[in-house]
């Protein structure tokens, strides 16, 4: 490709991540996994709802969940969220660099949030002996969060890989669809958690 | 906007203040989003026994969604019709799987 491709601010299309053809169609295709994607959360949150109080006698939501920390990743996981928002907007305006700054916080977040993320379940298979084997509870808790969790790892490595790939490159019209498709990917993540954070924990600690 | 009579730096410029404006949409609903995140946590804490409790969580979530859908993931833009046709379409699916679990299945 040549320099044609390059973005130049004074000739760019409007929304670079839609001006070709390949662009549209990944748009579009990634809007139509993340329908499929929403059957699939929905069928393990049904899961959950439906095994959530078989406990097998042992550890119940009540007893095992924490707030705070459930609190501080929802807190991480939201401002990734903006933090995205901002990347795309440093790339609408087609300032590379301040774009891969933004994606590097997104990603340090999202790093963030998932070591809190492991921290939980270490803490809960050794504090309470509470694993994907203890219950149908356990079971459904951990297919539930911990296929969110694969979420967010699949992102990060996603978005890293294009932050690396691209470093030495720029933004250009081949590249731009591929970034904005990878932090739909990421605010779809937030759209599961806000309904895990509400399903599963504040609606656990209820009873 | 006429496209054709402006400069090229004169739709740089008005692209930029659009970019803006909807930056400046996008921060107002992280705002509220964050703000219905800390009503959803206050209320499970302070231990509101009521029976609307439960609903009410699940809307601040349904609402907090909408706003990480229409302004952060842009559905509320032009050239949107299709992505909403399959959002809602896998919607209606989850729905009825959700119930069809909750219900049926392991009643």
């Amino acid at each position: 490709m040549s320099h044609d491709d390059v973005l130049n601010p004074k000739q760019m299309p409007h929304d670079p991540e839609k001006a070709t053809l390949e662009g549209k169609n990944k748009f579009l295709a990634f809007w139509f996994f993340l329908g499929g994607e929403t059957v699939l959360f929905a069928s393990l949150f049904g899961t959950y709802l439906a095994l959530n109080r078989s406990t097998a006698g042992e550890n119940t939501p009540e007893n095992l969940f924490g707030l705070e920390l459930v609190f501080i990743m929802t807190m991480l996981l939201l401002t990734s969220s903006l933090t995205s928002v901002y990347a795309m907007y440093h790339m609408k305006n087609h300032d590379f660099k301040k774009m891969q700054l933004w994606l590097g916080i997104t990603v340090a977040l999202g790093l963030a949030f998932l070591g809190f993320e492991i921290y939980e379940f270490v803490h809960y298979i050794h504090e309470y002996e509470f694993t994907f084997r203890s219950s149908a509870f356990g079971s459904a808790f951990y297919t539930l969060v911990g296929f969110h969790g694969g979420h967010v790892l699949f992102g990060l490595c996603w978005i890293v890989t294009l932050m690396i790939r691209n470093s030495k490159r720029g933004l250009n019209l081949y590249n731009a669809p591929k970034f904005y498709i990878a932090s739909l990917y990421w605010h779809f993540i937030d759209v599961v958690w806000v309904f895990i954070f509400t399903v599963v924990y504040l609606m656990g600690k209820v009873g | 906007m006429d496209n054709q009579s402006q400069t090229p730096q004169q739709k740089v410029e008005f692209e930029r203040k659009q970019h803006k404006e909807e930056m400046k949409q996008q921060v107002i609903s992280f705002a509220l989003m964050i703000l219905f995140t800390f009503i959803a946590f206050g209320m499970v804490l302070l231990d509101i026994g009521s029976v609307f409790l439960v609903p009410t969580l699940l809307l601040l979530a349904v609402v907090q969604v909408l706003f990480q859908l229409y302004y952060f993931m842009h559905m509320k833009n032009k050239g949107h019709d299709m992505v909403a046709v399959m959002m809602y379409g896998g919607l209606a699916v989850a729905i009825l799987t959700i119930i069809a679990f909750t219900t049926i299945i392991w009643w």
